[in-house]
């Protein structure tokens, strides 16, 4: 007539359904980090009066996509590997060529008084164009700009441009502004 | 003269794994929290575009999806072969688009709605029509902040 001791509860197997579960959320879980181009739509104007000053010629940048996915730039026919550089060339003017557009000075915090290029890229697209060429058109586009920025971080700062501080990029962004007008040429301005 | 005797003679002793499952459910919980199921079934298939400037799109509760492509298999004999807009789960057209955007506005806190994200996911061979049409539909909405949704470019060169 032994008394009995209470028996404990045999945690032995808890392992095995807690790595059960484990493996199970391991398994579905998708870290997906979303990502993409981000861009910022003008907003709407309902029936306003344009009277923003026409845009001359030497400062825009004409990027035109068509249905077959064919890139017409400034007038003339472009492979999309190209594009980068036709892009840069135009945002910096470094040869203050005619053509290219007029800058104007500016002050800018760490960099003092800058040329600033006037310049405005203009994308138009058509409604047959793929998807996939139009986003590699963004894609180019937001390259040369990134390129320009970066390299003007590290010559200034020589650090890269994400590890800079907030005022920093914020001076170089004004430098090098990512002016895309889309679609709508007549709305051409200052728009992100 | 057996001085120094060996406490314990052979046999290996058992490590205490009463810990293990602290530590197994440890990760588990970390697993659980970070998980995030898929809410939408989606009834459009989309390859998704490539590129390589890429943003990352931070906050998943400030950004509002707008699925774009063509209707999966199942769906094809209703809604036919033509790309179809899809918000949330089902299929929509573009005027759709405005109260949808109002919807997810409203459902956020009132400090975040200026931070409201719009991503476009896009079939990467729909035509730029639809795409343009939804672009319209959202500075209507007035959701300016846009992501147009792609996958990291895999070289090929």
């Amino acid at each position: 007539m032994g008394k009995r001791d209470v028996q404990e509860v045999n945690a032995g197997s808890m392992a095995d359904i807690a790595f059960l579960l484990l493996i199970f959320f391991l398994v579905t879980t998708t870290m997906d980090t979303d990502t993409g181009l981000a861009r910022l739509l003008p907003p709407m104007q309902e029936d306003q009066p344009d009277d923003t000053p026409p845009i001359k010629e030497r400062n825009v940048f004409s990027v035109l996509l068509n249905s077959n996915n064919q890139l017409l730039v400034e007038g003339k026919q472009m492979r999309i590997e190209e594009l980068t550089e036709a892009t840069k060339e135009f945002m910096v003017n470094p040869l203050d060529i005619e053509t290219l557009p007029e800058k104007k000075e500016v002050e800018v915090e760490f960099f003092g008084l800058q040329m600033i290029s006037k310049g405005v890229i203009s994308l138009q697209n058509d409604r047959g164009t793929e998807y996939q060429a139009y986003l590699m058109v963004q894609n180019e586009l937001q390259r040369a700009v990134s390129e320009l920025r970066e390299d003007l971080a590290k010559r200034k700062f020589g650090k890269e441009y994400d590890k800079l501080e907030t005022e920093e990029q914020k001076a170089i962004r004004t430098i090098y502004p990512q002016k895309i007008s889309e679609a709508e040429p007549k709305n051409i301005g200052g728009k992100k | 003269m057996a001085k120094f005797r060996k406490k314990k003679s052979g046999g290996q002793t058992a490590i205490n794994t009463a810990s293990l499952p602290d530590i197994v459910f440890m990760l588990l919980f970390f697993f659980m929290v970070s998980t995030t199921m898929k809410e939408v079934d989606m009834k459009v298939q989309i390859k998704p575009a490539q590129a390589t400037e890429l943003a990352k799109l931070e906050k998943k509760e400030l950004v509002t999806f707008i699925y774009v492509g063509v209707p999966a298999k199942k769906f094809q004999s209703l809604y036919g072969s033509e790309p179809r807009i899809q918000l949330n789960d089902q299929f929509a057209t573009v005027p759709d688009i405005q109260s949808y955007i109002a919807q997810a506005r409203d459902n956020m806190k009132e400090s975040d709605q200026p931070k409201m994200t719009t991503s476009i996911k896009a079939d990467r061979e729909c035509p730029m029509g639809v795409i343009t049409d939804i672009k319209q539909a959202l500075r209507k909405a007035a959701a300016l902040k846009i992501n147009y949704s792609a996958a990291e470019k895999v070289d090929v060169k």
